[in-house]
């Protein structure tokens, strides 16, 4: 498994072309900064981060358990153990980037800023959810925080997320304060056709775009180097000349740093990359899934790197928080979650009148707007 | 009005789109430097610049993709692929995201895409290359599907799509492109949605679309001829379907036959012949026919591939036995 070749530095990194000098972008003659450190970020950040990491592993577990109970449908894909990842890449992003993700998603929604309430009212296929009941857990969206959506189909978030670079450079040229897009894809999702043809179309064109894959070591059951003849997924990109770099995914810090890093190159030279979060999935490939193809030495092995309590033990360790501190912020992100799920509860689901409102956003004479049963129109 | 080609017809709506909204760009295989396999988009390149008209590798699923990504952000990408056959490579970017994005997403975002595209047989470019598989789309809620059958309808039906803020296949046809014919000068925008009887006749109707169209009145003027009054229903809309036009012809002429390029089963004259059965049933004098391509992989060699086709002796031999089957007198 990939995982176990988890690197040991912090950032591992692919320049263009042949010579790999280290950073992002090393063939543009840029180097790689030293790691952050937790005195290099102020107190409250810090604390913020593990906030969010708490948030989401809170709302993870809510939603598994309201899975259990029939409350939730479909199928519920969950980023518990993603934690670290989910929150340092949302750290990176500015509001006015764009976000491509995919049906595990329910965490970056969250540390973008959804409220809970919404996302768990659209898991209860609620009218107040996030995509108005249509979408369910693997299609939030929001736009007013650019989420532009989590996508069901295994890389189909690819191609578009490619266009709104393509949008984006469109529009504006290159500099610090320029618009980017990240788009996110599981380890598997990297052998889909979709994503070699937007890897060539982005570095054709010079997009500004980072892709970052998190790599969680598995696809449903099989382990990246069953499914990818370069299990080294950063260095995907070789064929289009197309950097890459490979970050711990457990260090909340340097997943920020890597991304930055990434997205600052898509700002100011339009060169799009690769980013390689190693990370790992706590549970099954969705709620449903009991995982008894892992081996149960591997499941401890997992537990024990768990990202949430290390970086909390980190926080208190380092004084940036005591146990009181951490004890409230824990008892802060239950109680937005039951607060979410109460909030999902009380929403009323859409109207079955509004069944063809979505059908079409310009309107159109004789668009089918006809119920099962009823008579054609003639 | 003018007279001009289907193409010219194509072309000048795309620059004139162009010149109208920044936000229109073209994307497509071989579109600038190439000017386009049919030739749709000569000149553009040398008049709005790399930005407006993008070459793009051979990468359907990728460049589509890349224009519904570019849609959702505000642009009005007018895509073009070689050949309706080849939007198969494309069909998850059109099907499960283009369609699908408006309402999976509770209308927070719309995909103001077009995709041109041309099909059509009878060119002898063999099975792959020949298919009218508009069904595949015309079956897809959230697209709209027009399949312009004259240089006006191109015109007003391609400039309707580039305004329209969801996703629009125009499938233009092959043999069509040197077709002539006048067009409504200036500004001229088609409504999306609605068929046209482009010829009015009492005793009997021929349903159909794009080239069949054509066909269509030429077989009309034929049975004018023989003294038969035909009515000929240019659907012009796959999706949505103008049922009402439909019905209202057959009501009127009490016969139908559907001419149609695609294959028979499953395929757009099926759709209309059950709209008919159900909207107008009380009023039919004969079964509904449909004339439409035998089922087989299209072949090369042009007597198999002309045997293979739906032709106007085929829609005139049924409209005669439509007419006969209720004692029509010719
Ligand atoms: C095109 C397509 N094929 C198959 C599936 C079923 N499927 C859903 S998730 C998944 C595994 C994806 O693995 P990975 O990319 O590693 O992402 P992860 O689930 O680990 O986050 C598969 C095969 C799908 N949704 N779409
Ligand atoms: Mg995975």
């Amino acid at each position: 498994m990939a995982n176990s070749s988890r690197a040991s530095a912090r950032v591992e990194a692919q320049g263009r072309g042949d010579k790999s000098q280290g950073g992002l972008g090393a063939g543009d003659g840029r180097r790689a900064a030293p790691p952050l450190a937790l005195a290099d970020v102020p107190a409250e950040v810090l604390v913020g981060y593990y906030r969010q990491m708490k948030l989401v592993r809170a709302f993870e577990l809510r939603a598994s358990e309201m899975y259990t109970k029939a409350k939730i449908g479909g199928y519920c894909h969950l980023n518990l153990g993603e934690e670290a990842t989910v929150v340092g890449l949302m750290a990176a992003l500015r509001p006015t980037d764009y976000l491509f993700t995919t049906y595990r998603e329910h965490g970056y929604a969250l540390a973008r800023g959804a409220p809970p309430g919404r996302v768990m009212a659209e898991l209860f296929g609620k009218a107040t959810g996030s995509s108005r009941g249509w979408g369910g857990s693997m299609h939030l969206f929001d736009a007013s925080l650019r989420l532009m959506g989590g996508y069901g189909i295994v890389g189909g978030q690819i191609p578009p997320a490619t266009g709104a670079a393509l949008a984006i450079a469109y529009r504006s040229g290159p500099g610090p304060d320029s618009e980017a897009v990240m788009c996110l894809m599981g380890d598997g999702t990297t052998n889909i056709g979709a994503f070699h043809e937007s890897l060539n179309l982005a570095a054709l064109w010079r997009l500004p775009i980072v892709y970052v894959i998190v790599n969680n070591g598995l696809g449903m059951g099989t382990p990246v180097d069953q499914a990818s003849a370069e299990p080294e997924l950063y260095k995907r990109g070789c064929a289009y000349r197309m950097p890459g770099a490979r970050v711990d995914g457990c260090d909340v810090l340097a997943v920020r740093q890597a991304a930055e890093a990434a997205l600052s190159a898509a700002r100011n030279d339009r060169q799009p990359s690769i980013l390689e979060a190693v990370s790992y999935r706590l549970r099954g490939h969705s709620v449903v899934d009991p995982a008894r193809y892992r081996p149960k030495e591997e499941a401890e092995r997992l537990r024990s790197l768990d990202p949430v309590p290390a970086f909390r033990a980190r926080l208190v360790q380092a004084g940036v928080m005591d146990e009181a501190r951490a004890a409230q912020v824990d008892a802060e992100a239950d109680e937005a979650v039951a607060d979410a799920v109460r909030f999902a509860e009380d929403s009323p689901f859409p109207d079955p009148s509004q069944l063809f409102d979505h059908a079409y956003a310009t309107a159109v004479p004789n668009a089918p707007s006809y119920l099962p049963g009823d008579p054609l129109p003639a | 009005m003018a007279e001009m080609t289907y193409r010219q017809a194509l072309h000048d709506t795309l620059r004139a789109e162009m010149l109208r909204d920044e936000a229109v760009f073209l994307m497509g295989e071989e579109i600038g430097v190439f000017e386009g396999s049919y030739k749709i988009t000569a000149g553009l390149l040398a008049e709005f610049g790399p930005r407006r008209v993008r070459d793009a590798p051979i990468s359907e699923e990728g460049f589509v993709g890349a224009a519904v990504g570019a849609a959702m952000l505000g642009l009005r990408p007018v895509v073009e692929i070689m050949t309706l056959n080849f939007s198969l490579l494309a069909i998850d970017q059109i099907v499960n995201h283009a369609a699908k994005i408006h309402a999976m997403f509770g209308g927070q975002a719309s995909v103001p895409l077009v995709v041109r595209t041309p099909g059509g047989g009878g060119q002898q470019l063999a099975a792959t290359h020949s298919q009218n598989i508009e069904v595949y789309y015309a079956h897809m809620p959230g697209l709209k599907v027009v399949a312009p059958a004259t240089p006006a309808d191109a015109k007003g039906l391609l400039a309707a799509a580039v305004r329209d803020d969801d996703p629009v296949m125009v499938v233009e046809n092959l043999a069509l492109y040197n077709t002539r014919g006048e067009v409504p000068d200036g500004d001229y925008v088609a409504e999306l949605g609605r068929a046209k009887v482009v010829k009015e006749g009492t005793d009997i109707t021929v349903v159909s679309y794009s080239r069949g169209a054509l066909v269509a009145l030429e077989v009309a003027g034929r049975l004018e001829a023989e003294g038969i009054s035909a009515e000929v229903v240019d659907l012009r809309s796959l999706r949505p379907l103008d049922r009402p036009t439909i019905c209202a012809s057959v009501r009127k002429t009490t016969r139908a036959v559907v001419l149609e390029d695609d294959w028979l089963s499953y395929g757009v004259g099926a759709e209309v012949a059950a709209t008919i059965q159900e909207g107008a049933f009380g009023y039919l004098d004969a079964p509904v026919r449909r004339v439409a391509a035998a089922e087989v992989p299209l072949p090369y060699s042009k007597p198999l591939e002309s045997a293979a086709l739906p032709s106007a002796a085929a829609l005139l031999k049924v409209a005669h036995e439509t007419l006969d089957a209720t004692g029509f007198p010719r």
